[in-house]
């Protein structure tokens, strides 16, 4: 029962982490139609951004909680820029062209970014320090949570509850739903769809940033190439969830973290891949549309 | 209630997409305070000339005046603020959204919806302040075409253009529709539309355009339209 219970915490964490990548991709596709590859790479980038700044910035070392909420808004800042120029460049040229066109770009444009970070910090595994979050455990009657995957847990929860709500119950929120259903019937709205667009990469870069960084202090190594994996996982979490629908997005992540820690607890972690593309391949057989999603038909 | 003051003028518009030219050279204008309705058969260009004048497509030449402003090169998200509302054909709702979201879309231009508009346009279309709450996917026909009016005239528009409100509805419906164009007109709202129902458009405007491939073939008050012969028989379905 203790395995359970701490396999339970430990696949929560991860999946709030896929959840939060989940959402960058989920959003893009929801508006653009466009499986955003280079989303996973932007994960990996907000890492070493992450990384960089804290170290420079902050390298008498010692956790403080200035430190850590700067090097969060910068990195996160940054990497909503780089989402920005990414859908500026690599996207908006090809805003009318076929949709294998972009998917394509979307591709080319995850290796250059991840070619660029191999370029800046090497090829090599970098450390992430371990003082940012204080090394306190605790211990529930057997099951050990610790500090990093409580505030992983408390933040993403924040986050998304946040999301949760621009969408479903702000103007601009609506307008963002709007303009995924309909580009043309929002514009005759007086809706500006570039920058709704604009407004998805920000926020989904964003959150995208939170999970790399967190991958950082949860996991300490970090490599050029982890986006792949990691944005593969989200990825199918989206998928699973249903894609283009962002309550979706957190529940696959969280069934995709979930399911992946109990494969790890009592079969074996080698074997979490499969067992996730293997889940991935029943619920598109049972449900094509993802677990949340459903369309509602349209009348003609 | 119409005055002399032009409010929309199209002078000399082409559109093409790509190589194949579907508006050659039309002029047009709508006075404030008019009902002006197009007529033609489909593929005649109707759609296409209220898309452009909308700016959701950019004419290859010619100009499009609205409210003294050349608006020709502006784009249709800028031009929602300057007054003029498009209610697209096939209606276009957003069927994820309520009926109520979809109507406060309608106000996006505006810094809150206007609450006196509203409930206006739930004094005119009354099935909709009964389904406000419901998916507008999951709404009839005729109440998604009575959600796209609506929700065009929550920006309190100057000009309204509507694009074949009484596309595969019933006819009770196509009433229903009109009586409601008619009450929006009444209130100073002026009136670009384009109908299939050309008896029913003639009726309710002050005058009409006939569009024939891509050329105004015939422009008149609308008592003259109706009595012509030739619109008669292309439009009116009478045999001579």
């Amino acid at each position: 029962m203790d395995i359970f219970l701490q396999q339970i915490v430990n696949g929560l964490t991860i999946g709030s982490l896929y959840a939060l990548v989940a959402l960058g991709y989920t959003m893009v596709y929801g508006v653009m139609k466009l499986i955003n590859f280079a989303h996973g790479d932007l994960v990996a980038l907000s890492a070493f951004a992450g990384l960089t700044i804290y170290t420079s910035i902050f390298s008498n070392g010692g956790t403080s909680i200035v430190a850590v909420i700067t090097v969060f808004l910068f990195t996160a800042m940054i990497i909503a820029v780089v989402g920005v120029l990414l859908e500026r460049f690599a996207y908006k040229p090809l805003r009318t062209a076929p949709r294998l066109s972009a998917v394509v770009s979307a591709l080319g444009a995850g290796l250059v970014i991840q070619n660029a970070i191999m370029l800046i910090w090497g090829p090599n595994m970098k450390i992430f320090p371990s003082d940012l979050f204080p090394s306190t455990v605790y211990d529930i009657n057997g099951v050990v949570i610790t500090f990093t995957q409580f505030m992983i847990l408390g933040l993403s929860s924040i986050l998304m509850i946040a999301l949760y709500l621009f969408i479903n119950k702000t103007k601009m929120g609506t307008a963002v739903r709007a303009v995924a259903i309909n580009q043309d019937a929002a514009q005759l709205m007086g809706i500006n769809v570039n920058k709704i667009i604009m407004i998805i990469f920000i926020i989904g870069s964003a959150l995208g940033a939170v999970a790399g960084l967190f991958i950082g202090i949860y996991y300490r190594g970090i490599t050029f190439d982890m986006g792949w994996m990691y944005g593969l996982n989200a990825f199918v979490a989206a998928i699973i969830g249903g894609i283009g629908n962002i309550p979706g997005a957190m529940f696959g992540g969280l069934v995709l973290g979930l399911f992946n820690a109990l494969i790890s607890g009592y079969i074996s972690s080698a074997w979490a891949e499969t067992f996730t593309f293997t889940l991935l391949i029943v619920v598109l057989i049972f449900r094509p549309t993802g677990i949340l999603g459903e369309t509602v038909a349209e009348k003609v | 209630m119409v005055d002399n003051e032009i409010l929309l003028e199209v002078k000399n518009l082409h559109v093409g997409y790509g190589a194949i030219k579907v508006i050659k050279g039309i002029d047009l204008y709508v006075k404030r305070g008019e009902v002006v309705t197009i007529l033609g058969a489909n593929g005649a260009g109707k759609t296409t000339t209220l898309r452009t004048i909308s700016g959701l497509l950019k004419s290859t030449s010619g100009s499009i005046i609205f409210d003294k402003e050349d608006i020709t090169t502006v784009y249709a998200y800028n031009i929602v603020s300057r007054g003029m509302s498009h209610s697209p054909e096939g209606r276009k709702v957003f069927g994820t959204l309520s009926t109520e979201e979809n109507l406060f879309m309608g106000a996006y231009t505006l810094k809150t919806y206007d609450k006196d508009t509203l409930d206006w346009i739930y004094n005119i279309l009354p099935r909709l302040k009964e389904r406000r709450k419901q998916l507008a996917g999951t709404l009839s026909g005729g109440e998604q075409q009575m959600l796209a009016i609506g929700r065009a005239i929550m920006s309190k528009p100057k000009l309204l253009i509507l694009d074949e409100p009484s596309l595969g509805l019933a006819p009770v419906l196509v009433r229903d529709i009109f009586k409601a164009i008619k009450e929006i007109s009444i209130n100073g709202v002026t009136v670009l539309i384009v109908e299939q129902n050309a008896k029913a458009a003639l009726q309710l405007a002050n005058r009409g355009y006939v569009l024939e491939l891509g050329k105004i073939t015939h422009e008149g008050i609308s008592e003259e339209l109706l009595n012509s012969t030739i619109i008669q028989e292309a439009y009116l379905g009478k045999k001579r």
